[in-house]
């Protein structure tokens, strides 16, 4: 895909989420508008992933899993499922709710309580290496999530076995669901952090695609090492209402709101 | 007289090593973890024969559950070992969420489960951990009594597709069952017939039981003992076959009573045919610093007390 189509797919993907979510009533908007340039490159570009179930896939697991509907979006979009399935999120039965579960074609794993997806995914890592394989682990996590010590404990485990097959990816829009990371738990200097427990980071702008591409092409950033992404994001990206407000982390927008919103991303 | 007899005794976390180094030659598909504690889990045949599937992971529990989803999830048999305490409730939303709800092929493998650890003291003895793993949906929970039943469970668990909690002890234990026995998942072994008392038993409970019996029967008293080493599932048929004929039981295990293997029994009886029941077990509290010995004598997990508990069911009959 090129670079103009991803950023038409963008611009698709975010007015599906806010109406997926206002059909719903009920969604996290801020981080799926945060993440949904990550999904759209990583789907559209990096994973390759011929069909959910072939052995040979590269894996995604998102560890934030509230940010579900960015994703639900993105898999209908990939063919995995009829987007029309998605109308039932949340009700009574449906398979689509509010957390990634692996009932839904191309979800890897349950995840929805934080700080368990840099684990399996370093597991799934370790796995490949020892079977001699060349697919590729990834995961987007919280910047909030990032106080879970399980994260740091899968830090160091994945620098020790050498995963450079692995690759995290952090959400940094600075917002969580209390306010700012800054005030709630901060995480600077995250990219020395990081550095220091053994990983190669690279830090981008989460929502600049063409930066996206260049940055996943260079995977692994270092032989031997797993591979971190700093992506500098906004929660809310998009909508002017929604941008860096850390309400829209459980919003749902009114049908005007709705409306305003979609105007904005014609 | 002497229902059973023994040449040796062995620690149950023994035949988990034994268990292990088997599963090394026989299954390529099994991978260990291990969070710091190979020489007290016994993992060093397995290492031996398989560096290249054995991952130390550090004192970092909740990584190891998370590694071994991931692992089980590229299509591995991941056993994560530690203590018993660390193995669960440590680590209990990692299990709950990525294990058990998630339906992932992981096997929790536990060594120093209750109290019979002894000098390390309450922070390392978990009385909970059976409560803590049957209360999770699709966790099956295994309490083999002997080295040789430690080791079967260790090999049979391989074959079962889903989450497994296999839990196992320090001391050494009279050897009693068949080496080379084949190990049923849910299917609970009568080891004494018997018609006025049903004793069931767990774990290192068994052994004394059985030691129960045989005071009872010096009394006069014929004890049915049964091993219950898998309590979730737990076999109702066999339970409520010998209730229907001895009319009262008691339930023995190294866990607190509370949400333990007697309250599943009674659970299960509530609901179909309830007759006087008593508990061995320990009665809501921590563990202490002792010798094994003197700790189960001190928390009634004991043969005396069996028998004191099987006299009172009676009595209530």
């Amino acid at each position: 895909m090129t670079i103009t189509q991803l950023k038409e797919k963008s611009k698709t993907y975010r007015k599906k989420i806010l109406e997926l979510i206002f059909h719903a009533k009920a969604g996290h908007t801020g981080g799926c508008l945060s993440i949904i340039d990550l999904l759209n490159v990583l789907y559209n570009h990096v994973l390759r992933i011929p069909s959910p179930k072939d052995p040979s896939r590269d894996r995604f697991i998102q560890s934030k899993g509230h940010a579900v509907e960015a994703l639900y979006v993105v898999l209908a979009d990939q063919g995995f499922f009829p987007e029309e399935d998605l109308k039932t999120l949340g009700q009574y039965q449906s398979p689509y709710i509010g957390h990634p579960t692996k009932k839904i074609p191309g979800m890897e794993q349950n995840t929805g309580g934080l700080g368990h997806g840099l684990s399996i995914c370093a597991g799934n890592a370790l796995a490949a290496k020892k079977d001699k394989s060349d697919i590729k682990v990834y995961t987007i996590l919280g910047d909030g999530e990032m106080a879970e010590g399980s994260n740091w404990e899968a830090m160091m485990f994945a620098a020790h076995y050498k995963l450079d097959n692995l690759c995290g990816i952090l959400d940094y829009n600075k917002l969580q669901i209390s306010g700012a990371n800054a005030q709630v738990m901060g995480l600077e200097p995250i990219k020395q952090k990081i550095e220091s427990f053994g990983w190669s980071v690279k830090e981008v702008d989460g929502h600049n695609i063409e930066e996206l591409v260049n940055t996943f092409d260079q995977l692994p950033f270092e032989n031997g090492k797993p591979s971190f992404i700093i992506a500098h994001t906004v929660k809310g990206k998009g909508v002017s209402y929604m941008e860096n407000v850390a309400k829209w982390h459980h919003g749902v927008p009114s049908a005007e709101q709705l409306e305003q919103a979609l105007a904005e991303l014609a | 007289m002497a229902f059973f007899t023994y040449e040796t005794k062995k620690d149950t976390r023994s035949g988990f090593g034994a268990g292990m180094e088997y599963l090394s030659q026989h299954n390529p598909n099994v991978v260990a973890l291990c969070a710091d504690l190979i020489g007290s889990l016994k993992l060093e045949g397995f290492i031996k024969n398989s560096p290249e599937r054995f991952f130390q992971t550090g004192i970092a529990e909740a990584n190891m559950i998370g590694i071994s989803a991931g692992l089980a999830v590229a299509g591995k048999i991941p056993y994560a070992t530690t203590f018993a305490n660390f193995g669960t409730g440590r680590v209990y939303d990692q299990i709950r969420q990525s294990v058990a709800y998630s339906g992932t092929n992981v096997k929790i493998c536990c060594s120093h489960a209750g109290l019979t650890l002894g000098e390390d003291g309450a922070t390392h003895q978990i009385l909970e951990d059976i409560g803590l793993m049957k209360m999770l949906p699709g966790m099956v929970v295994i309490n083999p009594c002997d080295y040789n039943q430690t080791k079967a469970a260790t090999i049979a668990i391989a074959e079962h597709e889903g989450p497994v909690y296999l839990r196992f002890g320090r001391p050494v234990v009279p050897v009693f069952t068949p080496e080379d026995q084949k190990f049923e998942i849910g299917k609970a072994i009568n080891l004494i017939e018997g018609s006025d008392v049903s004793i069931f038993a767990t774990g290192h409970l068994v052994w004394e039981s059985i030691q129960a019996a045989e005071i009872l029967l010096e009394k006069g008293i014929k004890a049915e003992v049964i091993n219950i080493h898998t309590i979730k599932p737990l076999d109702s048929e066999a339970i409520l076959k010998s209730v229907a004929k001895t009319k009262c039981l008691v339930s023995a295990e190294e866990h607190q009573i509370n949400g333990g293997l007697g309250d599943s029994i009674a659970q299960l009886l509530i609901q179909t045919s309830a007759y006087p029941m008593e508990f061995v077990g320990v009665n809501d509290s921590f563990g202490e610093s002792g010798k094994p010995a003197e700790l189960m004598t001190k928390y009634g997990l004991d043969a005396n007390n069996i028998v004191e508990k099987a006299l009172k069911a009676i009595s209530r009959k």
